[in-house]
């Protein structure tokens, strides 16, 4: 009964629970409800100090919208085959499920590789962590999202391995459920993400109110 | 079962006594018992920072210590006490209680149980090396950006605050998930949400602010992190960096935070007053409303922490109202704590006096906390010994006190020996003297202007009595915890052997033998009305108190477990394992880093380190079976 590499701890049965929910899918939606208040917070971090850069590169001059809308496709049609996934694992066609959690898992991996290079872009940009405001709080927002979504990847690749064993079948469905909560909730805070970030910030500047701001603060 | 291809590496334990026994238990009881020992002997190095603090302070112009080691007490103290003592408390109070409340026979997840223990107790070394190596933290127990930052705290002191904080987060965060499903979804049959002890109901209420308050200061943690090691500009005010999105993120957590400690105190008290003054709890369903509502409006009114910082008047002024408003479910509470006292058959043992103590010293706290509710009162008393004085009262009269109510009442359910009620009352009312000679006079103190956190004061600002007495009762303090050692040695010591259900009591623990077996209950309870257990013995008070007619218990035959054999968690040590990986891995951003040839990329070889052993105990963890075949 060796089991996927989730952290699996619950000794009863679902039938046991009160709330009808097992113990286990019950953790995994608290835990959700938790990360809610971490990406929030720097969400809320990164809201608070929009246009407050004083020095650039501003978001103007880096984000590339049509990219970055390609990778979040891509990361959106990763959640589209996590559903086809546990669907075909419900129905316990397995060979079905096994290609579509490779390719939840690919599609993850892609997600990052666009995000690993549109860093190294920024970077050889002049944008650096240490440079100004705005890459403090997009490198360390966009950081973590991308860091849940290594974890995915992981937890994924440790589904497929279980499959092959023959360890993840229709009875335990369960297991790949969970990994698909966590995985549709870190496609919906990219979501946010991409609509703070991308689509509502992408012409934010050097403009009256920053270089006033600046002129407060530089100039005294 | 086969053999798990998984090089485990190491085997389980098998062996319930010795070291390795407690490091690898997945038992709450003996958890909650670690969790326990280990809050208390924090309280005495918390106490001991108090002390030399009260003895710097007792007179003026006193050269004691050096203001840089005050700094370091100060910072430390509120630190210890807040996170090392009344919370791992409290934890130890979960831990022991709540499967046993509720009719369990452990919690949801035993492993991770383990891992929130061993995570907290490596954190909270983490934090107090500090000591030893190169200074402690000295920015206050808020650490207000930008004096945390770089330029003004160099050293390694607020790295330590910072990253120490966060590995106490991640186990606060681990322990919230598991009791949180523990109390849905864990309930002995029949046990309705309505029919919970109300301690259950505040151990809900409290863990659901510790999942969601804890992620906010965890990234206040490390955005402060950042800017410390990796230079970025969260609080950097020369890159437009705003000092006071710190203090929003820390009392956005910390207004709640105040919520986490005093909670499971009231949820001790209500579970002691009805117990000793015989009458079921008054207003129980008020009492668990006004619990969450607290829970709830303590995420409205934060910014009373900062009607100093400017935020203007239609900000204070919301904040003002949410504040004074909070003070009802509150009031609502020690109203019908006092309506269970009223005309009850009073038994004033030491847990009794501890829950009526409680209650007294809470309400001066309150009533000082509703004064600083509104903006220009506030405005005198920020920063000044009033608010020393205000939060001791809630924290010291109400926590602590309700705390130790808690030992007194549980001890013998917990260690099959009551403790001595002599000493016991001893150790109360010398508690209470002394608490108050130490507090009460910083009320008066603080309205006459003396500052907070200051390492020492001129002479003839009349400021010297008052001192001199707050001085004094700390010392009064010391010996009373002194005299509750000797009680608890004398106790341990001793031949006598408490019944099971020492005080007649209400609820489900004490249906079961002192101290419990492993298995807690060896037939789940069939639970039919509040206080289960007391109706169970007192079938015709069931009509009066709850307005329901008695039914017949029948003798419930099944067990839930089938068999007759009860299969408990095994023991594993690969909590300790990862725990141990995470903390060497969180540890390891305090720069030891080595620089890679021909890259300008620093390695941190030492978190690296931490991530191998971590992910190794997370593999050894998700590969072994929860149960062993043929294990107990």
């Amino acid at each position: 009964m060796a089991q996927a590499a989730v952290v699996q701890d619950s000794h009863d049965e679902i039938a046991d629970t009160n709330t009808g929910i097992s113990n286990r899918k019950l953790l995994m939606w608290v835990f959700l409800a938790s990360d809610c208040l971490f990406f929030g917070s720097f969400i809320a971090t990164y809201l608070v100090y929009r246009n407050e850069s004083v020095v650039g590169p501003y978001p103007n001059e880096v984000l590339d919208i049509p990219i970055t809308s390609v990778s979040t496709f891509v990361l959106l049609m990763s959640s589209l085959a996590m559903v086809l996934a546990l669907n075909y694992l419900q129905k316990d066609r397995l060979g079905l499920t096994r290609f579509w959690i490779l390719a939840v898992a690919a599609l993850g991996l892609v997600f990052l590789g666009f995000q690993v290079v549109e860093f190294m872009t920024f970077v050889s940009e002049g944008l650096t962590i240490h440079q100004n405001l705005f890459g403090t709080t997009f490198f360390i927002l966009t950081g973590f999202h991308g860091l849940h979504v290594f974890v995915g990847v992981l937890w994924l690749l440790g589904m497929a391995f279980a499959h092959f064993k023959g360890s993840l079948t229709s009875r335990s469905s369960e297991d790949l459920e969970m990994a698909g909560l966590y995985w549709h909730f870190v496609d919906i805070v990219w979501i946010v993400i991409f609509t703070v970030i991308y689509l509502i910030g992408f012409s934010d500047g050097e403009g009256i109110e920053t270089i006033e701001h600046a002129a407060t603060i530089i100039g005294g | 079962m086969t053999t798990i291809a998984f090089p485990t590496l190491i085997s389980r334990p098998t062996s319930y006594t010795g070291l390795w026994s407690w490091i690898g238990t997945v038992d709450h009881k003996r958890i909650g018992t670690l969790y326990g020992i280990t809050a208390f002997l924090y309280f005495l190095v918390g106490g001991i920072e108090a002390l030399v603090i009260r003895a710097q302070l007792a007179q003026a112009e006193s050269d004691l210590v050096s203001p840089e080691v005050f700094n370091q007490l100060f910072t430390m103290h509120g630190t210890t006490m807040v996170f090392l003592v009344v919370m791992p408390m409290s934890a130890a109070f979960f831990n022991w209680m709540v499967p046993l409340l509720i009719g369990a026979r452990d919690v949801a997840f035993p492993r991770l149980n383990a891992f929130s223990y061993w995570t907290f107790l490596a954190g909270s070394i983490f934090l107090n090396l500090s000591f030893f190596l190169g200074g402690a933290p000295n920015a206050g127990w808020f650490g207000y950006a930008n004096l945390t930052g770089s330029t003004y705290s160099p050293g390694d002191g607020v790295t330590f605050w910072a990253l120490g904080l966060s590995i106490l987060g991640v186990a606060s965060l681990a322990a919230s998930f598991n009791f949180v499903v523990t109390i849905l979804n864990m309930r002995a049959p029949g046990m309705g949400l309505m029919k919970m002890p109300v301690f259950v109901w505040m151990a809900l209420v409290t863990n659901i602010l510790l999942a969601l308050a804890m992620p906010v200061i965890a990234v206040a943690l490390v955005q402060l992190s950042l800017d410390r090691v990796w230079d970025t500009n969260f609080f950097n005010p020369a890159a437009g960096g705003d000092p006071v999105l710190w203090q929003h993120l820390f009392w956005l957590f910390g207004h709640p935070e105040v919520y986490i400690l005093i909670l499971p105190a009231m949820g001790i008290v209500s579970e002691v007053l009805p117990v000793f003054s015989r009458k079921p709890l008054f207003g129980y369903p008020a009492v668990v409303f006004a619990g969450a509502v607290i829970g709830f409006m303590g995420w409205f009114v934060w910014s009373h922490h900062m009607f100093t910082v400017g935020l203007g008047p239609a900000t204070n002024s919301a904040f003002a109202i949410s504040t004074m408003l909070i003070a009802v479910p509150t009031g609502v509470k020690i109203f019908n704590w006092i309506g269970t006292t009223w005309g009850g058959k009073l038994n004033l043992n030491t847990s009794m006096l501890f829950s009526l103590g409680f209650i007294g010293m809470f309400i001066i706290g309150g009533l000082s906390g509703v004064s600083h509710a509104s903006p220009p009162t506030d405005a005198q008393q920020q920063d000044t010994y009033y608010i020393v004085a205000h939060f001791h009262y809630v924290l010291f009269g109400g926590a602590i006190l309700g705390l130790f109510s808690g030992g007194y009442y549980w001890w013998p359910k917990m260690t099959g020996k009551r403790l001595g009620e002599g000493l016991g009352k001893l150790h109360f009312w010398l508690m209470l003297i002394g608490f108050n000679l130490t507090f009460g006079p910083m009320h008066w103190l603080g309205l006459n202007g003396m500052p907070r956190r200051i390492a020492t004061y001129a002479d003839g600002l009349g400021w010297e009595m008052s001192n001199a007495i707050a001085s004094a009762g700390a010392l009064l303090l010391a010996i009373s915890v002194l005299i509750f050692i000797i009680n608890v040695i004398r106790t341990i010591s001793s031949t006598q052997e408490a019944e099971d259900d020492p005080w007649d009591a209400r609820t489900l623990e004490w249906s079961i033998p002192s101290p419990p077996p492993a298995y807690n209950f060896a037939r789940i309870p069939q639970v039919k009305s509040l206080d289960d257990f007391w109706y169970t013995k007192h079938p015709e008070l069931l009509h009066d108190e709850q307005g329901v007619d008695a039914e017949v218990h029948e003798p419930v035959e099944e067990d839930t477990h089938g068999g007759g054999s009860i299969h408990l968690p095994s023991m594993s040590y690969y909590p300790f394992v990862l725990s141990i990986g995470m903390v060497i891995a969180i540890a390891g951003f305090m720069q030891i880093n080595v620089e890679l040839p021909g890259t300008n990329i620093q390695f941190p070889w030492l978190s690296a380190i931490g991530i191998v052993i971590g992910m190794w105990g997370l593999m050894g963890w998700s590969m072994e079976p929860v149960t062993e075949e043929g294990g107990h």
